[in-house]
């Protein structure tokens, strides 16, 4: 049993254990809160996939999260309302049934990161987080001016989607549905990162050129990093849409990307446990500081400084130990 | 010329006004250790980088094994077996020995579209990665971070890497450079022992290195090839003693003679 093990195994329990806890302090509201955490957690690793173990610094990472959103956000609206949503090659209605809406909104934000990844892979660098930034404010602006989903209003959810034996709209029931997909996600991503896929994904982040010359097309492998974490992302996306009930363009704002990319800067880049990390500092950070001043960020930023100086692997290379592997 | 496994003809390249390559033309034989050199901005890199697919020449072809690859990207190359070391040293800083080498047998070794079983525990990186490691010399440093090697082994891992996929041709970009003693000592070995096992075009200012070392000599001078013949009948050539202000250069070749 290294540190790092410990920490994860309390982490663990502790968040089993929070809504047995809160319902006997009667406080509530923290089922809500660390279940908004556990999803943006998602999101923040799957950003992390191709950020701190791809290289790929994307500001745009917002446009997947979002887009999961609004596939629940529409398609609910289309089901209360008894609608298609279109008619025509086929005629697709809307739905509420998680086993159906969740893959969707995985599938179509697959598909907006492959478009998206395919022009931007073209660039690095700068060039690269401009070009990602610039395609997520695209869509940020075409849902602000869609008024059939409520423009810049936003969509509010007539109820949550439905999924067999588990009641979504239970607090309760909903967090241990987040926890248990946060965790799945993870196990997957550990797999991924030391799987052969990994190997080349994390030597396109130390040298491509040196990859190219040994024979990998680069490209196709970025790219598929870049959808896997788009997909990742949409998936984050479609549980906010049904915890807050509520779908805006405000998802899609390059400032969630950028609280996004802090998360994972925060929490540890290049490790898989950081990102949780990160977003459970975040968000905590935005909840408490907030009761005291608007300006909480005045508080938030020369902490993000003093971490990226003083702990090279984030919050979580102080918790495990620097010298600990990817995690 | 049937037998060339690499023939390069009449390559130009031009950076706006500079004329890096001029009509570049070469011929390196199956087998043979060819050595490239010139004096410095004669254009040598950028021929290299022609070859390896770095750079798209503006006009002229590289025929490789009998194939046109002008305008194959660099991992077709190198897949086709025409691997490349750099001048920079280029190994995966944040990688072990090991998985640097291990990434390099991945590379020749069916797709990486791989996402749940460990990388390194298929049976062709088990049963290729001592070689490898042997090859280079590096089995005690299996473990180590690559940013955490010496420059000399950092070379020796290089060239290791570039060895791994059996190459048919090897472009070794001055290997030498920066190197203390005991490296190049080290180095000059490693290269003796590929030497007839796998072609060879050597670009290298060490021209204690290239005399000893390589069994044809090309001399580039304002991106042209103006002799390309053994090291004595190069050595002996009125014109490339000129071209490159020699005096220095001819002696010291003569003392390792």
């Amino acid at each position: 049993m290294n540190r790092k093990t410990i920490a994860i195994a309390v982490i663990a329990m502790l968040l089993m254990a929070l809504p047995v806890v809160a319902g006997i302090t009667d406080e509530p509201y923290l089922v809500t809160l660390v279940s908004r955490i556990l999803i943006y957690a998602l999101a923040a690793v799957s950003l992390d996939l191709m950020l701190g173990f791809g290289g790929m610094v994307s500001l745009g990472h917002a446009a997947f999260f979002s887009t999961g959103a609004y596939v629940v956000g529409i398609l609910s609206v289309h089901a209360f309302e008894g609608t298609a949503l279109i008619n025509w090659p086929v005629s697709i209605s809307g739905q509420e049934g998680v086993l159906v809406v969740w893959p969707l909104a995985i599938l179509a934000s697959a598909v907006a990161a492959a478009v998206i990844g395919a022009l931007s892979l073209r660039t690095t660098g700068m060039h690269f987080i401009m070009i990602t930034l610039a395609f997520a404010q695209m869509l940020y602006y075409f849902f602000v001016s869609l008024e059939a989903y409520g423009g810049d209003d936003g969509i509010s959810l007539f109820s949550r989607n439905s999924l067999p034996w588990v009641d979504l709209a239970d607090d309760r029931q909903f967090y241990y549905l987040c926890l248990g997909i946060l965790a799945v996600f993870l196990f997957l991503a550990w797999r991924l990162v030391y799987s052969r896929f990994g190997m080349v994904i994390r030597g396109c982040k130390d040298n491509e050129r040196r990859m190219k010359s040994l024979g990998f097309a680069t490209f196709r492998y970025r790219l598929v990093c870049f959808i896997i974490a788009g997909a990742g992302a949409g998936l984050a996306g479609a549980m906010i849409a049904n915890q807050t009930e509520y779908v805006s363009p405000g998802l899609m704002h390059w400032t969630r990307s950028g609280e996004i990319l802090v998360m994972v800067l925060l929490g540890g880049m290049g490790t898989l446990f950081g990102p949780v990390l990160g977003a459970a500092t975040l968000l905590l950070m935005e909840e408490f500081l907030s009761i005291y001043t608007e300006h909480w960020m005045v508080y938030l930023g020369p902490f993000l400084v003093v971490v990226v100086l003083f702990a090279k692997r984030g919050i979580y290379g102080l918790l495990a130990g620097g010298n600990g592997s990817h995690g | 010329m049937a037998k060339s496994l690499l023939s390069v003809r009449a390559l130009v390249k031009r950076f706006g006004a500079v004329q890096a390559s001029n009509g570049f033309s070469l011929d390196v034989a199956r087998g043979e250790l060819h050595a490239l050199i010139g004096p410095n901005g004669a254009g040598k890199t950028t021929a290299l980088n022609q070859l390896s697919g770095e750079l798209t020449p503006d006009s002229g072809e590289v025929f490789f094994d009998g194939q046109p690859i002008t305008h194959w990207p660099i991992h077709r190359r190198a897949r086709m077996g025409l691997a490349r070391s750099y001048q920079i040293t280029s190994v995966f800083d944040q990688l072990t020995v090991k998985e640097n080498l291990s990434l390099a047998i991945q590379a020749h070794n069916g797709h990486s579209f791989r996402f749940w079983g460990k990388a390194g525990g298929d049976p062709v990186t088990r049963r290729e990665i001592e070689p490898a490691m042997a090859r280079v010399g590096l089995e005690e440093r299996s473990e180590v971070p690559a940013v955490k090697l010496s420059h000399g082994e950092k070379r020796q891992l290089e060239v290791g890497m570039a060895l791994v996929g059996k190459p048919k041709m090897l472009l070794l970009d001055e290997p030498y450079a920066g190197m203390g003693p005991g490296g190049a000592v080290e180095l000059t070995k490693l290269i003796q022992r590929l030497k007839g096992a796998v072609t060879i075009l050597l670009v290298e200012h060490d021209m204690g290195a290239v005399f000893s070392l390589a069994d044809r000599i090309t001399v580039l001078v304002y991106g042209q090839a103006i002799a390309s013949d053994t090291p004595e009948a190069i050595r002996a050539d009125p014109s490339v003693r000129q071209a490159y202000l020699g005096d220095e250069i001819v002696a010291q070749g003569r003392t390792d003679a």
